[in-house]
């Protein structure tokens, strides 16, 4: 556990003496802001009640694009400037390497989203905001970009090329993000479920409207174990070559 | 604390890097690691690291083996890779303070081992500079100290000097030097005076076989070739060379670069021409200016054992 925090302690340290985290901020928060405040149509003012729902519906969109961008150098740029020879040298093993990675990837998306919390106060100002509503969407908002974090450092750990990284990852999230769901549409009913259940669109949703359901969490918690399980395998696959 | 690697052997694809290789090295013994590029060096320290796994054989360490113990021995090896690959948006000393955490080094002593390590791989001008605006000079003695950073029991040095200027090469000479009277340090090398210098022992590995395992002067006694004189003698006599080739114990008499009345005198096998030669400068009315025995070099050995 402590070789994870040291890990975890180091990267946010990289992210923040670097432009990386300040440009993430800059650009999540002012994207999201504008389609969230001044967009028109969709926006917080033409819903007519005060809630949270454009914001959670636009950050589904900003952070799967987002966390593929930070974290596509985590692993591929250590392996492509040889460090991650001394890293695996010393003594951690490949799980806390990669859960000191996606801990510290996965930490710098939440300090971006708890930038978000004045859109809470601004529109509890303006009506009867649903509490209840808001923190099972935040905790939706923090489990998908648990899974779209776990689903970027395998990506990176499969290449030393950044680039590569960064659209594999993008390219294995939007199955989760939409394939899924469009599949559901065109397959037969007993199929159907199945698929329908992998798609994260639908459990977002009813997260985001209040509905925590345990099937939800455990299908959320597992992608993200999933993700830990495979970069570490491919981590370890490196010493065979 | 010592390592004994058995029938390793490593391939990469249909190519074998290393090829049933085995030896041992004791505690408090600096072991060369000789051979041309490509010659596997890198590829065993990487198995010994625990970087790579052999594709048969084992290593271990003490009774620890690298297939079954992989964090203990990383937690007593400090490595060098080669090139010295280091975060480069790092400050000297949050970089060396991450490793030393990195490990298992006891919290309190994080801080008086860094600045141990500063001290003594002579980062001191250079402490508040990031990694990345260092010269390969400097990143090598980073590299260092991050190597030793834990006062590990093995050290595995991958080409430890290449990059640097002839001062900085002198300084991690005796520091490796200094350093391997307590501890085993195996250090990788084709630069053959280097190894010379500093180990007790040296192996040469060639296509991924071990060629030579001695001392340098096992390795030299080893090499073909009688010894050979280098002798200047100042006179006015233009007989010299009939003179010295008339010697019993002397085989061959060539004139030697160095100039006039200078000579390579190569012996008989068994046979010392030293004494003859003075004697014969003593009969003659002679001058001996100079009599240096020429060693055989390393370079030969080398050159003999690798090629073809």
């Amino acid at each position: 556990m402590h070789q994870i925090w040291i890990l975890c302690r180091r990267e946010i340290n990289a992210f923040f003496d670097s432009l990386i985290a300040y440009i993430m901020l800059i650009v999540f928060l002012g994207l999201s802001g504008v389609f969230t405040w001044l967009f028109g149509g969709g926006d917080i003012f033409f819903v007519g009640q005060a809630s949270l729902g454009s914001f959670f519906g636009i950050a589904f969109w900003t952070l799967f694009f987002f966390i593929p961008a930070i974290t596509m150098r985590m692993v591929a740029e250590e392996e492509n400037t040889g460090t991650l020879e001394l890293l695996v040298t010393k003594p951690i093993s490949n799980f806390q390497i990669i859960a000191g990675k996606w801990l510290a990837a996965w930490l710098l998306v939440l300090i971006a989203l708890a930038f978000t919390f004045p859109y809470y106060l601004t529109v509890a100002n303006l009506g009867p905001i649903d509490h209840g509503a808001t923190f099972s969407g935040y905790l939706a908002l923090a489990l998908l970009s648990g899974v779209y974090t776990s689903i970027g450092m395998f990506a990176s750990s499969l290449t030393n090329n950044q680039i590569v990284a960064f659209i594999l990852s993008l390219f294995i999230a939007f199955f989760f993000q939409l394939l899924f769901g469009q599949l559901a549409t065109i397959l037969p009913a007993s199929l159907a479920g199945i698929v329908e259940f992998l798609s994260l669109n639908q459990h977002y949703h009813t997260m985001s409207r209040g509905v925590i359901d345990l099937s939800s969490l455990v299908y959320l918690l597992s992608l993200i174990f999933l993700g830990f399980l495979l970069a570490t395998a491919s981590l370890q696959r490196r010493a065979w070559r | 604390m010592s390592i004994t690697v058995s029938n390793l052997t490593k391939t990469y694809g249909s190519q074998k890097a290393i090829d049933n290789i085995s030896f041992e090295v004791k505690t408090g013994e600096i072991l060369g690691f000789l051979g041309p590029n490509g010659a596997g060096k890198s590829t065993t320290m990487k198995i010994i690291t625990c970087f790579l796994k052999p594709t048969s054989g084992n290593v271990t360490l003490n009774g620890y083996s690298i297939h079954d113990h992989s964090r203990s021995i990383r937690r007593r090896i400090g490595y060098l890779p080669e090139n010295t690959p280091l975060y480069t948006d790092m400050p000297i000393v949050d970089y060396l303070t991450l490793s030393a955490e990195l490990q298992e080094v006891p919290r309190q002593q994080v801080r008086a081992r860094v600045r141990e390590m500063i001290d003594m791989c002579g980062l001191g001008p250079e402490r508040h500079k990031n990694i990345g605006e260092l010269s390969k000079g400097y990143r090598q003695r980073v590299g260092l100290a991050q190597a030793l950073i834990h006062d590990p029991e093995v050290l595995i040095l991958d080409e430890p000097t290449t990059g640097l200027d002839p001062n900085q090469i002198v300084e991690i000479r005796s520091l490796i030097k200094e350093i391997g009277q307590k501890k085993t340090v195996m250090l990788s090398s084709h630069i053959l005076k280097e190894v010379e210098a500093t180990c007790d022992r040296i192996l040469i590995i060639n296509r991924g076989e071990l060629v030579a395992d001695g001392s340098t002067e096992e390795l030299r006694r080893r090499a073909k070739g009688a010894d050979q004189l280098l002798i200047q003698i100042r006179t006015e006599d233009p007989g010299t060379k009939e003179a010295l080739l008339g010697l019993a114990s002397v085989a061959d008499v060539r004139p030697a670069e160095k100039g006039s009345n200078s000579w390579m005198v190569d012996a008989r096998p068994e046979h010392d021409p030293r004494e003859d030669i003075f004697k014969l400068c003593v009969k003659k009315g002679w001058i001996l200016t100079e009599m240096t025995p020429i060693e055989s070099s390393l370079e030969d050995i080398f050159r003999e054992l690798t090629e073809n």
